[in-house]
């Protein structure tokens, strides 16, 4: 193992073995996109439609994430952790990597109960917005990971990642949506796919200018 | 002026605005006459088709502004020199007054055309709604940020991601919506009788100069301002 592989997986450990001990972050996630949900049933009128309903599912997700991104540097905040791993003799890309990889792991988490719970309230999934969340979820991570540490530098931390968050991953709920209901998903899909790999090298390319003091 | 910090520091302002003040009244007024008084009507949708002549340039120079903006803070990126943060939020900051506009522009024409004034199924609409969020975002982002290197690093990253996003985002409209906007540029050229096309380019020109103009009068406005700020700081 490369020495930038070992310090992506000392990171992405180090994000997972905390939130397995202070479990602050994914109880949270996990009772808000249940609650959300919830609320979704009472804010579609009866007789609403299925497509409806995959639409709201997506809105769940979205928010639900930003839940998580929103902690995803608090800890290295509080504690000051930053400034440490930016002087640590490693790529700073790598800082990114191993909190991108821990925070699809909260998503995928989250939706291990959001999607059988939606199937169970709702309709049953498709195998195409299974899919679809798995291709969204990597985009959202990337992007999202990069705009919460620029968010951290700021005074309205809390107040101003959902303003930079949410217009950027407007392309993620077009071609989630679209994967979900449309009669032929592929292209939405493909384009899912190509939004990730887009972002993610330009998140991965601009991590460093935005950590460095 | 020796006291600049190298915030402020850049070629000369003095010729920029006025010459291109002079160019964008020149061109504008001429192409807007070519427009109304040279160039055929449209044979659909008749006087309101002029519109077109003041929407598209509009909307192309914020395209411009944002791309110019985005270019710098690659430039600052690239080079470090903090020059390039003003430039960029200075272009920036014109492409969401362009950006407006064109909002503005195309609910009236949406309103003439269709007889709404918003239309999810007008694809350029959607995209200069949605680059409109995130580019009043880029100034959340600012005011919100300590003023120093982390704050222009920040900013740039951001208006890269905004020229990543146009293309991005033009996709996503593209296959989510319907096709109700006319195609007027297809993928064999300019679908324009030469006249229209001329007068057409007129108008672009005019108002890209226009934009040029506001460019640098800001730029100069945003420059003293911090160099006034600075001045203050130094006698405190």
């Amino acid at each position: 193992m490369s020495a930038y592989a070992a310090d992506v997986a000392a990171l992405a450990r180090k994000d997972l073995l905390l939130e397995f001990r202070s479990r602050d972050t994914l109880p949270a996630m996990l009772l808000f996109v249940v609650s959300a949900l919830t609320v979704f049933h009472f804010a579609l009128p009866g007789g609403s439609s299925e497509r409806a309903e995959t639409g709201l599912l997506w809105i769940a997700i979205v928010f639900t994430a930003l839940l998580g991104l929103a902690r995803a540097f608090a800890a290295e905040r509080e504690q000051g952790v930053l400034d440490g791993l930016v002087l640590a003799p490693s790529d700073r890309s790598a800082i990114w990597l191993g909190k991108t990889i821990g925070v699809t792991v909260f998503l995928v988490l989250a939706e291990l109960v959001a999607l059988p719970a939606f199937a169970l309230f709702f309709h049953p999934l498709s195998w195409e917005l299974v899919a679809a969340v798995a291709l969204a979820d990597l985009g959202i991570a990337a992007i999202g990971t990069l705009l919460a540490a620029m968010a951290a530098a700021s005074r309205a931390r809390e107040l101003l990642l959902p303003l930079l968050f949410l217009p950027l991953v407007i392309p993620v709920v077009i071609g989630g949506v679209g994967a979900s209901v449309a009669a032929e998903p592929g292209s939405f899909l493909a384009f899912l796919g190509l939004y990730d790999a887009v972002f993610a090298i330009l998140c991965w390319a601009s991590f460093e200018y935005v950590v460095t003091e | 002026m020796w006291l600049l910090s190298e915030h402020s520091r850049g070629p000369s302002l003095r010729f920029g605005p006025p010459l291109l003040a002079a160019a964008a009244t020149g061109l504008l007024v001429v192409g807007f006459g070519l427009a109304f008084y040279w160039a055929p009507e449209d044979a659909d949708q008749g006087f309101s088709q002029k519109i077109f002549y003041l929407h598209v340039p509009i909307a192309l120079t914020a395209y411009a502004c944002f791309g110019w903006g985005a270019w710098k803070a690659l430039r600052l990126l690239w080079t470090g020199e903090r020059r390039y943060d003003l430039e960029s939020y200075t272009a920036i900051h014109m492409g969401v007054i362009f950006g407006l506009l064109t909002l503005i522009t195309g609910s009236i024409w949406a309103k003439v055309s269709w007889g709404v004034w918003w239309s999810w199924g007008e694809r350029q609409l959607v995209l200069f709604l949605i680059l409109f969020l995130f580019y009043s975002s880029y100034f959340m982002l600012r005011f919100s940020t300590e003023p120093g290197p982390r704050r222009e690093r920040n900013s740039a990253v951001y208006a890269l991601f905004g020229v990543v996003l146009i293309p991005v985002s033009f996709l996503a409209v593209r296959i989510a919506g319907t096709i109700l906007h006319p195609t007027i540029f297809t993928h064999e050229g300019a679908d324009l009788p030469g006249e229209m096309l001329a007068a057409f380019c007129v108008c672009l020109a005019g108002m890209l100069s226009l934009a040029g103009a506001l460019y640098l009068v800001e730029l100069s406005g945003k420059r003293i301002d911090a160099s006034l700020r600075e001045l203050k700081e130094l006698l405190a």
